[in-house]
């Protein structure tokens, strides 16, 4: 973090699978740029021996007993589905 | 583009005896993913289930609706830890949850629940058995290191239409552990066993059915070659789908072939992901899979992290069963069997408790015969009725009476296999069928079974002979004549002893 | 008290309903007529449906006429954030990505103010994905400022200020994952809670930061705050970071916890950036709580300078993530426009979501990916923990925190363009969510423009009850409450 980071937007784009327009690259390569110059400033900070926090307030072992409860109708599962065939969710097909 | 490669024949050989002038091993690692057979799903409450009608197992959890959080599930914990006691693991003191993040229509959230760099179970190891020389004789034992085993979720299930894909959520979100293997098998062979053991200790600890049909047990493998005494890996390939327990050895056998066969052209292996075809016997690359993924993991937010305490794992401990070869060692140790009824008996491991109930009812001394009666006519009569082992009307106490019978000279084996057909239709004990049908031997008076034995040594004196001199089995020439005198129903086990008494007072 | 209805607070309706002298239809015919009045100007609703409060109002009446109202919230209409799911109404979250989706399910917020009696009242617009500190990102159109309609009323939840503000709500739900409800409370001169981390269920709220985001409460008074937190608050078995604790009577608590407290002013709050007006006002705070015997002391939340940082690290990098699942597949905008399986998750993410949502997904993506790992997110976690080791230090010598809420008032919209500048409002806010801390913030004057002015109290975790007393005895004291700007 040490030096300016390059922020390949064409890479990360495609992680986030966003498709973004030429003029929308642009734009946010800059300003992410300048959010990241001054995110550069963490590296400031002397983290040695700090422990990450994942959780404000952590407890252990937050957990439900194996009991099984009713879930969806198969009408509610797929009522915002924008497109569905058999009860079940229809996509262009998937070449893997 | 597929790069189908059908010119390398399917074969079920192991590479030593395949290529015997090969240079090369393999090196192969296996991720095993088992389902956890539970109520509800790993991180939500809806029933867990296989063969339901589409999406008719789903709640906003599974769905990944927006504002939906996930709840781990306690039965799934106890499992995977109950797994890992079973396999030697080191069970974490705490571990975490991670999200990894990948899109595919099967994932609802876009990112799957699973354990990135704290997995709860650590090392361990497989016993694996290998084939023996033949089918009676133990093979050669092994025991397969593991990395990790990790606790996960499974994914919904896409169907291929002609022009669509059509997305069923019903096993999104199902338990699912990944058992990870170092890279430490050398054939198909040992992968297969490794499987198999794998298995019969999740159906033994009541972690899975493992049903690989109903994709319980799912395993990829990752195979490399390298020159025989080379200790660095070679270029890996990514086998997956070997979604049955013969395909897994098939498709590695192949797998294997197939990459010595590029080496030896003067090709160069590439990193890859092949997709196996269990029917066709062939692999293709996974071209759109070689495009480096970046998973970006990282800790879960919605999760809390789980410590697991002595009191916990000891709990757990105390409900681990014995696995199969401890107890094959066990039933040899204990009950003198031989290894082709040890080898049957132990992998079920109702079969195993059904014979060491039955051996206890019959008595001390019983139990090769039990496990006889058991391995080659309980197993077939349920093979041929379609019944199993609780359905069946034969019961560990019908086996015991039945070893007892026999054993006291009370039946004659042919006549105890009779009664073993009638028990198996009526559920009746083998005495009362005994009686019912005459099957019992005769009683006979000891003046006149004596007189018979007295004759029958009298006209045998070459047999007589040789008992003197120490062959013992030589006994059984004289019988014949006694059973002939008595018509067939003289009770075995007191012409044997009459005819020792005699011979004794020679 | 004001004669209007809509204008009026919980605590006052709910003894007009139970002495009978109003009826909750009477009171939810108020809200709609104000609010059908105001809209156009105000644009607080992405959606309501009058009649279906209407028979929510009906069945309150008859609940309350069989002598079975179930406390002050009952008939009570209350709006919530386009972020809550409730059953069969839309759930947008402001998002093109959303706009036709209908909830098959209550969040548990909802749950509770349905057991409470509370008529839900309407979709309240935000910055889409409650990304943003101004409504101006939101798919369906900004929301105006009820003091100003060409300023805006802050965000993200500036629809559940400005309703509240406008008369259009008696109470509403936002939610705040760096100042979402402080901030727009700050500028539309409400009261806005936002509750420790773990207070309040997060199930049925659509995650932006799920280590952040927290649902509370703007209301009209620190009574009406303490009302719907004891409504809302509470363990719950569906978020597993929930936190088991005993919720007490928070309205009790108000009399019951009495002062004079021991402030904290951290130093760092009061530094460069921030309005000179503002910074007049907190000090009158400041002036008061000494006049009434509380000790005043400076104290170091020496982090300060990197909370920004951290929190833009951290909650993009948990919102890419979160936002993964909003993919045209199984809900949600498709794009007709795909070639095939992968682009559609491109081609639809595309469409659906806003300039400022992609450039978190990217941000987010960015530092959770290979490579940059440890440098970014660890490193933010880290700090983060530092953070909080700021506060529980001050906490050891003080009750709560007083600073401003926001460095400048209501601003125009369309003022800040470039998203650093704009990131920058949140500067006072952002920590008490690294920090998983409750803060409050409450009216405390006005600029000379007539813009509202809000002072934040920041309390220790958990404890919402003295932290609200606190509030209390200030507001008790002033007048602002009283004012409401004419529309
Ligand atoms: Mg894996
Ligand atoms: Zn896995």
């Amino acid at each position: 973090m040490s030096s300016a980071p390059q922020l390949d937007i064409d890479h990360i784009a495609k992680l986030a699978r966003l498709a973004l327009t030429p003029a929308e690259k642009a734009t946010f390569a800059q300003q992410l740029g300048e959010v990241l110059h001054h995110i550069e400033q963490l590296s400031k900070v002397d983290v040695t021996g700090v422990e990450p926090t994942a959780h404000a307030s952590p407890v252990f072992n937050v957990w439900q007993a194996d009991v099984a409860q009713p879930g969806l109708s198969v009408a509610d599962a797929l009522r915002n589905a924008p497109a569905q065939r058999d009860h079940m969710i229809a996509v262009p097909k998937v070449v893997e | 583009m597929k790069l189908c490669d059908p010119s390398v024949p399917s074969v079920t050989t192991t590479l030593a005896t395949s290529s015997p002038k090969s240079v090369y091993e393999a090196v192969i690692g296996l991720e095993v993913h088992v389902q956890i057979k539970t109520q509800s799903k790993m991180f939500t409450r809806v029933a867990a289930g296989y063969g339901h009608e589409p999406n008719t197992l789903t709640d906003p959890v599974v769905l990944a609706l927006p504002g939906a959080l996930p709840v781990m599930n306690k039965a799934a914990l106890d499992a995977i830890i109950k797994a890992g006691l079973l396999l030697g693991c080191e069970i974490a003191p705490v571990c975490k949850w991670d999200r990894k993040n990948y899109f595919y229509p099967d994932s609802p959230k876009n990112y799957q629940i699973s354990q990135y760099d704290q997995p709860i179970c650590v090392g361990g190891a497989v016993e694996i058995e290998l084939p023996g020389s033949a089918r009676n004789v133990m093979g050669e034992h092994k025991k397969i290191p593991l990395t990790r085993i990790h606790l996960e979720e499974d994914v919904g299930k896409l169907n291929h239409g002609a022009t669509d894909s059509l997305v069923d959520y019903n096993r999104a979100g199902t338990p699912l552990m990944e058992i990870v293997s170092d890279p430490a098998m050398h054939s198909a062979e040992e992968a297969y066993a490794y499987l198999s053991s794998i298995r019969a200790t999740m159906i033994y600890g009541g972690i899975s059915d493992c049903d690989m049909e109903k994709g319980q047990l799912r395993c990829d493998a990752n195979i490399s070659i390298r020159p025989v005494g080379a200790t660095h890996l070679g270029t890996k390939v990514e086998l997956k789908n070997l979604n049955s327990i013969s395909f897994v050895r098939d498709g590695i056998d192949h797998e294997i072939k197939r990459q010595i066969a590029v080496v030896e052209r003067g090709g160069t292996l590439v990193q890859e992901t092949r997709d196996y075809d269990g029917q066709t016997g062939t692999s293709q690359s996974l071209r759109s899979k070689e495009m480096a993924h970046d998973y970006r993991y990282f800790p879960d937010p919605d999760l809390m992290p789980v410590k697991v305490d002595a009191e916990w794992k000891a709990r757990l401990q105390a409900e681990c069963p014995e696995l199969p070869f401890a107890k094959q060692r066990r039933f040899v140790e204990r009950y003198q069997l031989p290894y082709s009824l040890t080898s049957v008996l132990v992998w079920d491991r109702a079969l195993a408790d059904y014979f060491e109930e039955a051996a206890t009812l019959a008595g001390p001394g019983k139990a090769q015969a039990v496990g006889n009666w058991i391995v080659n006519d309980l197993l077939r009569e349920l093979a041929a009725a379609h019944l199993t082992l609780a359905t069946s009307k034969i019961r560990p106490a019908h086996i015991a009476a039945l070893v007892q019978l026999v054993d006291a000279g009370t039946v004659l084996t042919h006549a105890a296999k009779e009664i073993f057909i009638e028990m198996a239709a009526t559920g009746d004990l083998p005495d009362v069928i005994a009686d019912r049908k005459g099957l019992k031997a005769a009683p006979t008076d000891p003046n006149e079974l004596e007189t018979w034995c007295r004759d029958s040594i009298a006209t045998g004196a070459k047999a007589v002979a040789e008992f003197k001199s120490g062959k013992d089995s030589a006994i059984n020439a004289l019988k014949g004549p006694v059973m002939k005198a008595a018509k067939g129903k003289a009770n075995p086990k007191l012409v044997d002893e009459t005819l020792r008494r005699l011979l004794a007072a020679m | 008290m004001p004669s209007a209805l809509h204008f009026r607070t919980i605590a006052d309706l709910a003894a007009a309903l139970d002495a009978k002298q109003l009826t909750s239809v009477e009171l939810t015919q108020a809200v709609i007529a104000r609010t059908q009045a105001v809209e156009p100007r105000i644009h607080a609703f992405n959606s309501f449906d009058a009649s279906d409060a209407l028979a929510q109002a009906a069945a309150s009446d008859a609940r309350r006429a069989a002598g079975q109202a179930r406390g002050a919230l009952d008939g009570i209409p209350i709006g919530l954030k386009d972020v809550i799911a409730v059953t069969g109404q839309p759930l947008t979250a402001s998002s093109k990505m959303l706009q036709n989706f209908v909830s098959p399910y209550d969040a548990t917020v909802t749950t509770k103010l349905k057991q409470a009696g509370a008529v839900l009242w309407g979709r309240l617009n935000c910055d889409e994905f409650a990304m943003g500190s101004s409504t101006e990102n939101s798919a369906f159109g900004p929301t105006g400022n009820p003091w100003d309609t060409t300023r805006v009323p802050g965000g993200s939840s500036g629809g559940s200020s400005a309703a509240l503000a406008a008369g259009e709500a008696i109470a509403t739900l936002g939610s705040d994952t760096g100042g979402s409800i402080r901030q727009p409370a700050a500028l539309c001169g409400v009261v806005g809670l936002k509750p420790s981390y773990g207070l309040v269920s997060r199930y049925g709220l659509i995650a932006f930061a799920s280590s952040l985001d927290q649902i509370g409460p703007f209301a009209r008074t620190v009574e009406d705050a303490a009302i719907v937190l004891g409504a809302i608050a509470g363990h719950d078995e569906r978020d597993s970071t929930s936190f088991k604790t005993e919720i007490p009577d928070y309205r009790a608590a108000l009399t019951t916890h009495r002062g004079p407290w021991k402030l904290g002013i951290p130093k760092e709050y009061f530094a460069d950036g921030l309005d000179p007006e503002i910074a007049a006002s907190v000090e009158q705070a400041i002036a008061f709580y000494k006049a009434q015997g509380c000790e005043i002391r400076e104290v170091s939340l020496p982090h300060t300078a990197y909370c920004l940082d951290t929190y833009y690290v951290i909650a993009t990098a948990e919102a890419s993530s979160n936002l993964g699942r909003y993919d045209g597949i199984r809900y949600g905008h498709r794009s007709t426009a795909a070639k095939d399986a992968v682009d559609l998750y491109a081609q639809s993410r595309a469409e659906g979501f806003g300039p400022e949502v992609k450039r978190r997904i990217i941000l987010g993506t960015y530092v959770l990916s290979s490579g940059y790992y440890d440098a970014y997110y660890l490193r933010a976690q880290k700090v983060r923990t530092l953070i909080r080791q700021d506060f529980l230090h001050a906490f050891r010598d003080v009750d709560a925190l007083l600073t401003p809420t926001s460095p400048v008032p209501a601003f125009k919209l369309g003022e800040k363009a470039d998203p650093l500048s704009l990131y920058l409002c949140d500067i006072y806010t952002i920590g008490v969510n690294l920090a998983g801390l409750p803060a409050i913030s409450v009216p405390c004057g006005f600029t000379k423009s007539g813009l509202p002015i809000g002072a934040q109290l920041i309390g220790q975790p958990f404890q919402e009850s003295n932290l609200l007393a606190i509030a209390h005895a200030y507001e008790q004291a002033h007048e602002w409450s009283g004012k409401y700007p004419a529309l």
